[in-house]
């Protein structure tokens, strides 16, 4: 998001209690907020026209407008109150205990979207763009669930060895085009999309070969499910599908924020992402640094992999990207590419993914939920338009390129 | 993907630049592979290529051959076309586009006897339906082209296909009228290519952002929609049928080449025609080297009183109108209805295109039509009952899309100013 104080530098002078207010007023979290209603106010629009109970009040609306609005009400009523039952709390629960259950749902959905958001995000913060989420997801997911049910080891050791596996696995693949980028110039995005089809069928290819088939399920293409050893144990007892391997999604945001803002490692990756030029005249490798930051991105996206493979007891399928590493991208964008801002971005999409049969049950298409992640995005994205939609909020002092934090490369004046 | 000539060392009047061998080599390499894996061990099954299908007025018998023969000489030619490159190489010459389609060809000829052993090559329906899958893909290597060729970055052709698809078929089926329909994607690819160049020129939000912002937008969007209101009224809403195959008279007769050019539909046509009026836009026309100027040094267009913003604008506007028509291509010009995500990821394979064919709309043509044949390839291929793993071929232009870009980048360079935003100062 839109820094107001440049990052790097070492002891920023302490800003007076106006420009605080400024800062927060100018700054990320409101201006999120503010995304989000908007996105909410058009999404209700969708809502409203294509529920067949205002359709039918829209032939007389004129005679009789009111129809009109209590049925929009109750359409979005409904609506809303379906996402907050698939989301946060089911009301129609009869006891506490399930009905918290959309919570931790909500949870589980978002802890693959939190990991793979950080290694989105650190990709963004490096000055590179890693659009390859979904093939390092599934590699990680093959790797580990490779481990997971062709190697029969004990408890405990079997599923450190399993996510070493989905680790590299991942690392590696996002390696490749670190690799491409930093030794050839292939630009990262083209490389990274296409990484992410060969992934897929990789993925179908090995699932017809003895690596990955299940010999005894005949010639249907499918796994054997991991071994009991080799999946994360439930966090919160059997009635949850929750499982530690949420918490190691939570560590991870704490790792990435040491790595990034705390390490020297972080800090040169941060100053190849700002001004790759200044990086490599302080000495910096930035082809090094290209590698390494894609590597360590990969091994972010591969503990999203993981999670999916391990952090249940069905059978690899190559579906089980399930758009996270798309999402990931929008998650890292929300987030402002920090840790904590990817944390909460991470919550709240996964949020509106546990949503989406509970919306199904009441009659929204949930794809709406869709619509409004991508709405958010879109706001977020650009800070002037919100400004300009909502014209109390002042402006902040400095243009960054948003997700990165970073001045927008502009063509400067005198050419190159 | 020919090398371009290295800047001349001036230090010494004896040095020269140094000789390039990579592309040589991989020619070289795909040439020896193909004398060797399809002609010296290849089969001797005989392979008959059909020339014409039933229905053609002008019936051309089958031609049976040994598909050893067909690799050793097609391998031979192919020999000789690299053998040709290195040469080049070593004489420190550009090679030319021309040796890489021989020995491409060639490779491909002797891939497809090798694996219509046994059967027959049904030649028609290969290169028919190579063009039917890639129109789409070459519609959305046009739109960025032109794009990246005024310095905007359209990583959300995806969409603009995706979202051409969805409107053309909502409008053929209210209406009942395709030129309304094509009218309506190319509306709609252009009112996408304008939120991204607002966001773009006038936010500077960096392009690449607002491209997979968008993306996943419209497929949320589409998606609504879909389950909505298409899937509930199919029969009102996404019912459009597809447009009339055009037999041209006389053209369409001319074997094998009638069918597979001469008797299309109406967005395909488009295709022939938009390919090389853009070229001759782009490379032939004031206007083209104005927009040319906005991608390579956009403070000199501005210099001489190009508005460069304004000209970016309306430069990627045009383009999401191709890019929309690639999206009718894929409904009404193809399958009819529309049906949730069916670009499938189409529009990335466009970007690939656009940098494979070096940001010149012939070759990116060329580029998108060598996947399109890959997809029909797969499809043929595994009717045909290859030995070859369909989901391997699959995967063979993705691994050639990144070999060729890891080759071509670094030596040919875009648009120099491509994605960065312009701020006058």
């Amino acid at each position: 998001m839109t820094t107001t104080v440049p990052e790097t530098s070492p002891a920023p002078d302490r800003p007076g209690w106006r420009e605080v207010l400024h800062d927060i007023a100018a700054g990320s979290a409101i201006r999120t907020v503010l995304a989000v209603v908007l996105s909410l106010a058009i999404a209700s629009v969708f809502i409203v026209f294509t529920n067949e109970g205002v359709q039918s009040t829209l032939g007389y609306f004129f005679s009789r407008p009111g129809d009109f609005f209590q049925a929009a009400g109750s359409a979005l009523g409904d609506a809303y109150a379906a996402l907050f039952r698939g989301a946060i709390y089911n009301t129609r629960a009869d006891s506490f205990a399930s009905g918290i259950k959309p919570l931790t749902e909500s949870l589980r959905f978002a802890g693959p979207l939190i990991a793979a958001g950080l290694g989105i995000a650190l990709t963004f913060r490096s000055g590179l763009f890693n659009i390859g989420g979904q093939g390092q997801l599934l590699m990680g997911a093959i790797w580990s669930a490779w481990a997971a049910f062709q190697l029969h080891l004990p408890y405990g050791i079997h599923l450190i060895v399993a996510m070493i596996f989905g680790f590299v696995g991942a690392g590696l693949w996002a390696g490749i085009a670190g690799f491409l980028k930093a030794k050839t110039g292939a630009h990262e995005v083209i490389v990274t999309i296409m990484l992410n089809y060969i992934a897929v069928s990789l993925a179908t290819y090995l699932m017809r070969t003895p690596v990955l088939h299940d010999m005894d399920s005949g010639s249907n293409p499918t796994t054997r499910p991991p071994d009991p050893t080799a999946v994360f144990p439930r966090l919160l007892g059997d009635g949850y599908e929750l499982r530690w391997s949420f918490v190691l999604c939570v560590i991870a945001v704490g790792v990435f924020w040491w790595l990034m803002e705390r390490s020297p490692l972080g800090f040169r990756l941060r100053m190849v992402g700002l001004n790759p030029d200044a990086a490599r005249a302080a000495g910096v490798n930035v082809s090094r640094m290209t590698i390494v930051a894609m590597v360590l991105s990969g091994l972010f996206v591969g503990l999203a992999g993981i999670n999916q493979s391990l952090g249940r007891d069905g059978n690899f399928a190559p579906q089980i990207d399930a758009g996270i590493g798309f999402d990931a991208i929008t998650v890292a964008l929300l987030g402002g590419s920090r840790a904590l801002g990817v944390l909460f971005a991470g919550l709240l999409f996964g949020a509106l993914k546990a949503a989406g049969p509970t919306m199904q049950l009441a009659d929204v298409p949930p794809e709406i939920l869709g619509v409004i992640q991508g709405l958010i995005v879109l706001f977020i994205a650009a800070p002037p338009l919100v400004r300009a939609i909502f014209r109390f909020l002042p402006t902040p002092r400095e243009v960054t390129v948003v997700g990165t934090g970073r001045k927008p490369a502009l063509e400067q004046k005198g050419g190159e | 993907m020919s090398v371009a000539a290295e800047p001349v060392a001036v230090a010494h009047a004896s040095a020269l630049p140094p000789r390039s061998w990579r592309l040589p080599i991989i020619l070289a390499v795909l040439a020896v592979v193909t004398f060797v894996v399809f002609g010296l061990f290849g089969t001797d099954e005989e392979v008959r290529f059909a020339w014409s299908r039933a229905a053609d007025a002008v019936s051309l018998d089958p031609s049976p051959a040994s598909p050893r023969v067909i690799g050793l000489i097609f391998g031979a030619l192919a020999l000789l076309a690299s053998g040709f490159a290195l040469w080049s190489a070593w004489n420190r010459r550009k090679v030319g586009v021309w040796v890489m389609l021989i020995v491409g060809i060639a490779f491909l000829v002797s891939l497809v006897a090798w694996v219509g052993a046994g059967g027959s090559v049904p030649v028609v329906f290969l290169l028919t339906g190579a063009i039917g899958l890639s129109t789409a893909i070459v519609f959305g290597a046009l739109a960025g082209v032109i794009g990246e060729r005024a310095g905007i970055v359209n990583i959300a052709i995806e969409g603009q296909l995706l979202g051409g698809a969805f409107t053309s078929a909502i409008v053929a089926s209210t209406t009942g009228s395709y030129i309304l329909a094509l009218l309506a994607a190319m509306v709609t690819g252009a009112l996408i290519s304008m939120v991204l160049a607002v966001f773009s020129i006038r936010y500077l939000v960096d392009q690449v952002i607002v491209g997979v912002v968008l993306i996943g937008l419209v497929t949320a969007i589409t998606n609504f929609f879909y389950s909505a209101a298409l899937a509930p009224n199919s029969g009102a809403l996404n019912n459009p049928g597809t447009l009339d195959r055009i037999r041209i008279p006389l053209l369409a007769d001319i074997p094998v080449l009638g069918p597979v050019l001469f008797d299309q539909r109406l967005t395909t046509y488009l295709m022939f025609v938009l390919v090389p009026l853009t070229w001759f836009v782009l490379f032939k026309t004031k206007w083209g080297l104005r927009v040319r100027a906005l991608g390579e040094h956009p403070l000199a267009a501005d210099t001489v009183g190009i508005k460069v913003n304004r000209w970016r604008f309306w430069a990627v506007t045009i383009a999401g109108l191709v890019a929309g028509l690639g999206g009718a291509s894929l409904t009404i010009g193809s399958v009819g209805a529309f049906v949730r995500e069916m670009s499938a990821g189409q529009g990335f394979i466009a970007l690939a295109a656009v940098i494979l064919g070096r940001w010149n709309p012939f070759y990116a043509a060329l580029a998108a039509l060598l996947f399109g044949f890959a997809s029909n390839f797969r499809i043929w291929a595994g009717q045909a009952g290859s030995a070859l793993p369909p989901d391997l071929i699959a995967m063979t232009p993705y691994v050639v899309t990144i070999l060729a870009v890891a080759l071509v980048a670094g030596r040919v360079v875009g648009p120099k100013a491509a994605g960065k935003p312009y701020l006058k100062e």
